[in-house]
């Protein structure tokens, strides 16, 4: 029983490649709730919150300590499968400040391991303002690529090509056959709003008076992350909770 | 029996009964005793004698405690108001004989100051519940409190023991006797199949042989008057509503002095209501109860019934215990009993009087369960009962229990494993599993470990267990017991935005009418597309619904609750909003399957009457007409054979299989079933599962490759599906993972609320689910999945039971392929389109969502 093991990831996670449009650009959307953008082989993560589950422990609420292994392991999988040339963690990365002291020592060689030969950039989160002390990589407050802007929250009234994370996107899907709660992408061609990548990531429904303060009277589509692809859903098909 | 006692029984006009006499000999005798009688046999009396005729004895000799003479008789029920109606029954001996005691209840409506009193000056007889017993030993005074207990006397018994409460109450039990080892202890029950059970539980296990506490059996009351309705209506084929005997229960209401109809879900008790009312022309007061609706709703039901104001009551399990109400003198049953101890528990509710048969009528909502209920009324007939499931002691509930008694006092390791092993659901844990309770308690129970330094417990030098800190023991209060509501969500009213309210009912002439009845509907408009964005709050709370029913349902819909028709406005946060709405035809969300399956026992009767034309007279014709068409068309299978059919039918092909085993067995079953068929390259494209039986439909035609020898069924069906498939499957099961949620806040590891920060299930309900999926990764053999896979042998997925089937039916499954479909297949057929389809993957319902959206954009 070790922490490291990572056996059960499915193997054709990635197979059907999706698209997401932001202001002209299109990005590969990753059914495990990455972006990729392909001309920079820039592979893009939001709200990682590494070390959520032992934040509790404090407080005396143990939840399982393995939830940092869990992430990374599936950042490496998406790593190993686009070997990007940058990593952009769109913040929250880590669940609060102490967050560096209590990582476990094989999770910070795996981050390390993820880290070498790339260009690795920790956008500043909420809950992460400052850059994590001894984890490597660089910190910035937003990032730039073109008409790209990569920040953690999303503004309103930003102008065009805003990717973020913050809000952690879920979609209540509702057809005939049934009903299901997933993580999504939130996008309206404009800006896009990433799931939450964390394990113990919890969600907000894109039903939410958060969502429709952001993007207004343009509403989102929801591209839901399923097992093996992303499915685009129209925002009139996903309910609130 | 001293003589105050046998002049008391004589001015009442009694004599003592002659188990009431040996219950009080073997307790005199210093002997723990289980007393199985039925209802109405003066039981509660029964329990008590021994205690009063005790204290009487003690109030006479000379007082030597100072500051009174402490706890002597703690007395447990299941039931807060049962608690609370048997110590206003136990006044009236205690006053007439000038006793002089203290009887008082305690109970989650008890005030903080009387509780505070309660400890430091307690009544002589205590009546209260299994989860203020555990808080009262939780606390350090706990040793003090009980050091003076001489007898525990727990009623009905037979319905806790077979739960997680009963775990807990054993435990607890285990606990009282070390504490006072003097005390013994006194049972009560319903006729049960096995007493020995029971009396097992009763007394402390110590190794060796089982130790049994003394059985006392009251003669048997009157034999019930059963029957069950033979419709002059046509019997539906499938579906629950009973709406075609709808007058004809009516009729029976009206017959009859008072009324309990009982049904099995609350869906069923709100569809029968309504459409009672809706033919209700002479003003019946009928009332409604269920588990959903209001407290406050449900105790003003109940005080109407004790004052007798009302002609009856359509109710669910809530009102299978509890109370007596002498005037009830018929009972009807809606719907499958399920269970023959369950129809047996009803039969009682009517006529609480020894000597006059209890009445009762069944009434079968469709075919299959006209078999059912001839099952039970055969069953009852006899005084079968059903076996229980054996099952040993939740690891949640003894993880919840290990934290509780390092509240009230460090503990050694050995003693407390002695102790724990002492109580009989525990007899059996293996030190190594107490162990790993005990590491999870201190600290999760990580292979990992990262969470010493905040170790709710500790081993401190003197080898002794104890708790951290004092917020680790309110922590522990605020988080007891073993009944975790599934998610619920506040229903409450709000102004509809769009829909004036509908014109009142044209309100009854009876004081009733306007508490009982329902909104009586002007018909009309679909009230669908009425949900307009922002909400006013602020309206009154209805009742509690749970999440997964509102899962089903969009805004706009309507559906039933409290009586009356309601339009779904808009969840916000832990709420509901909901508008009464205009509909007559509100839409019904599927049959939640109620929370009973079809007891093992029941299952092969109903199987043996199937199996043997001889038994058929006994049934309606138009069933008997429809069972021996099935015989030509198809077969009808021996009791201990597995009926499979093929056939096709619009295209599709269909297996339908008839194991009986119940609606919970029956979906494992078609998971598992689908998953191995999608192997062997059959395309199964879906599934529906009912009591009796599994419908499966696919690409391939399944009849025709195993006429061809390329498929066996024997191979499809067989016992090596639990393995690996089910393994893959528990992975991503909603089922595994509300079992896991319900193990997580038990046990402790969720928080039902943080102090000071209500946590709504919902958010409970994302984060257990992520929890889940880790640990199953990184620690599968953590003791919270044990815990969970334990519940799931019994629980929701009722493995236990698709094992033994499958394990029964080796060799004995019989295929037909017909060329359509068999008059036993349409059942269950017409299940499609109302019960859930299971697919594949959950991924096809964004593959439809997807479509549509490619639909309109091209």
């Amino acid at each position: 029983m070790s922490s490291t093991s990572t056996a059960t990831l499915r193997a054709d996670t990635i197979a059907v490649p999706h698209e997401i449009i932001v202001a002209g650009v299109g990005l590969v959307a990753d059914p495990a709730g990455a972006l990729f953008l392909e001309a920079e082989a820039l592979l893009v993560l939001a709200d990682l919150h590494l070390e959520k589950g032992s934040s509790y422990a404090a407080r005396r609420v143990f939840l399982p300590p393995y939830d940092t292994a869990a992430t990374l392991a599936r950042v490496t999988r998406l790593v190993a499968h686009y070997a990007p040339r940058a990593v952009i963690a769109l913040g929250d990365s880590f669940h609060d400040r102490r967050a560096a002291e209590r990582i476990h020592g094989a999770d910070v060689e795996s981050l390390r391991a993820l880290q070498a030969g790339r260009q690795w950039i920790w956008i500043a989160g909420n809950h992460d303002p400052d850059p994590p002390a001894g984890l490597g990589g660089e910190a910035c407050g937003e990032f730039r690529s073109g008409p790209l802007v990569f920040r953690h929250e999303p503004c309103e009234g930003a102008s065009p090509g805003e990717i973020a994370g913050h809000l952690h996107p879920v979609a209540r899907v509702v057809t005939a056959r049934g009903s299901l709660r997933r993580r999504c992408f939130a996008s309206d061609g404009e800006r896009c709003v990433m799931p939450a990548f964390g394990a113990f990531a919890g969600g907000l429904n894109l039903r939410d008076v958060a969502f429709s303060r952001l993007f207004g009277s343009r509403v989102p589509n929801a591209h839901v992350l399923g097992r093996d692809r992303v499915y685009p859903v129209a925002a009139r098909h996903c309910f609130g909770d | 029996m001293p003589v105050e006692f046998v002049d008391w029984f004589a001015t009442r006009g009694w004599s003592p009964r002659e188990h009431q006499l040996a219950l009080l000999a073997r307790a005199q005798a210093g002997e723990s005793a289980l007393l199985v009688a039925p209802t109405g046999a003066g039981k509660t009396l029964a329990g008590f004698l021994p205690s009063l005729v005790e204290l009487a004895a003690m109030a006479a000799g000379p007082r030597n405690a100072p500051g009174g003479p402490g706890l002597h008789t703690l007395y447990i029920s299941p039931l807060k108001a049962l608690a609370v109606d048997v110590a206003r029954n136990l006044e009236i001996p205690a006053a007439e004989m000038n006793l002089r005691l203290r009887i008082e209840t305690r109970t989650g409506d008890t005030s903080a100051s009387k509780r505070q009193r309660q400890r430091r000056d307690p009544p002589q007889i205590l009546l209260t519940t299994p989860e203020q017993l555990a808080l009262l030993l939780a606390s350090p005074d706990s040793h003090t409190l009980f050091a003076t207990l001489r007898r525990v006397v727990l009623d009905e018994l037979h319905a806790t023991v077979t739960s997680k409460r009963g775990d807990l109450l054993a435990l607890d039990l285990a606990r009282l006797r070390a504490i006072a080892p003097g005390m013994t202890s006194v049972g009560l029950s319903a006729t049960v199949r096995d007493p020995d059970e029971l009396r097992r539980y009763l007394v402390g296990q110590h190794g060796g042989k089982p130790h049994m506490a003394a059985l006392v059996t009251a003669p048997p009351g009157a034999a019930a008057d059963l029957s069950m309705l033979d419709t002059s209506e046509r019997l539906p084929w499938a579906g629950h509503g009973a709406g075609h005997a709808i007058g004809e229960i009516y009729e029976r209401i009206k017959a009859a002095r008072t009324a309990l109809v009982f049904v099995n879900t609350r869906a069923q008790a709100e569809a029968i209501f309504q459409q009672l009312w809706r033919i209700n022309d002479d003003n019946l007061a009928i009332a409604l109860h269920h588990g959903s609706l209001d407290a406050s709703q449900r105790r003003r039901v109940e005080e109407a019934m004790a004052q007798g104001l009302l002609k009856a009551v359509v109710c669910t399990s809530t009102l299978d215990l509890g109370i007596d109400w002498g005037a009830v003198d018929l009972v009807i049953n809606v719907g499958a009993p399920k269970g023959a101890s369950r129809l047996l528990q009803r039969i009682g509710r009517a006529n609480h009087r020894l000597d006059e048969p209890s009445r009762a009528v069944l009434i079968p909502s469709n075919r299959f369960e006209v078999l059912e209920c001839r099952a039970a009324i055969d069953a009852a007939n006899e005084g079968a009962q059903d076996s229980p499931l054996a099952r040993a002691g939740a690891l949640d509930v003894m993880c919840q229990h290990i934290l509780g008694m390092a509240c009230a006092s460090p503990f050694d390791a050995d003693a407390l494993y002695e102790e724990v092993r002492s109580a009989e659901p525990y007899a059996a844990t293996p030190r190594e599993t107490f162990d790993a309770a005990l590491d999870f308690v201190a600290t999760g129970g990580y292979a990992l470990r990262t969470y010493d330094r905040f170790a709710k417990i500790r081993r401190n030098a003197d080898g002794l267990w104890r708790i951290a800190n004092p917020a680790v023991a309110q922590a522990y209060r605020m988080n007891v017991g073993t009944i975790v509501e599934s998610d619920v969500l506040k229903v409450r009213l709000v102004r509809g935005r769009v829909e004036a309210r509908p014109a009142a009912v044209p309100a009854a002439p009876t004081r009733f009418g306007t508490l009982y009845a329902p909104t009586r509907l002007a018909g009309g408009r679909e009230p669908g597309k009425a949900y307009t964005g922002p909400l006013s709050r602020g309206g009154r709370v209805l009742g509690e619904i749970e999440e997964y029913f509102l899962e089903t349902l969009a805004p706009g819909d309507t559906f039933l609750f409290g009586g009356e028709i309601l339009a779904l406005r808009g969840i916000v946060e832990n709420e509901a909003l909901v508008s009464r709405a205009r509909s007559d035809t509100p839409k019904v969300p599927s049959y939640a399957g109620g929370k009973f399956p079809l007891s093992t026992y029941l299952a092969a009767r109903v199987r043996r009457i199937l199996s043997d034309p001889e038994l058929w007279k006994k049934l309606p014709t138009q069933v008997a007409e429809w069972l021996d068409l099935q015989t030509h068309r198809s077969l009808l299978p021996r009791a201990g054979d597995l009926l499979v059919e093929t056939f096709p039918r619009g295209g599709r092909h269909y297996l339908v299989a008839y194991p009986f085993e119940g609606r919970l067995a029956h979906q494992t079953l078609g998971m598992l079933l689908t998953r191995r068929m999608e192997r062997l390259g059959l395309k199964p494209m879906g599934f529906v599962a009912n009591e009796y039986a599994l419908a499966v439909w696919s690409v391939s035609d399944v009849g025709a490759r195993a006429a061809k020898g390329l498929v066996s069924m024997d191979e499809l069906f067989a016992v090596d599906m639990l393995g690996d498939d089910l393994e893959e499957w528990l992975q991503e099961s909603a089922l595994m993972k509300r079992t896991f949620r319900q193990c997580a806040v038990i046990s402790g590891l969720i928080e039902r609320r943080f102090p000071g920060k209500e946590k709504s299930g919902r958010q409970v309900t994302m984060s257990t689910d992520l929890v889940y999926d880790v640990l199953r990764r990184h620690q599968p053999d953590h003791i919270l999945l044990q815990a969970a896979r334990d519940d799931a042998a019994t629980g929701l997925l009722d493995l236990a039971r698709l094992s033994d089937m499958l394990a029964r039916v080796q060799g004995r499954i019989i295929h037909r392929d017909l060329d359509r479909v068999s008059p036993l297949a349409v059942p269950v057929m017409l299940e499609i389109g109302r019960e859930p389809v299971y697919g594949q993957a959950q991924d096809e319902i964004l593959a439809d969502a997807a479509e549509i959206l490619v639909e309109e954009a091209s």
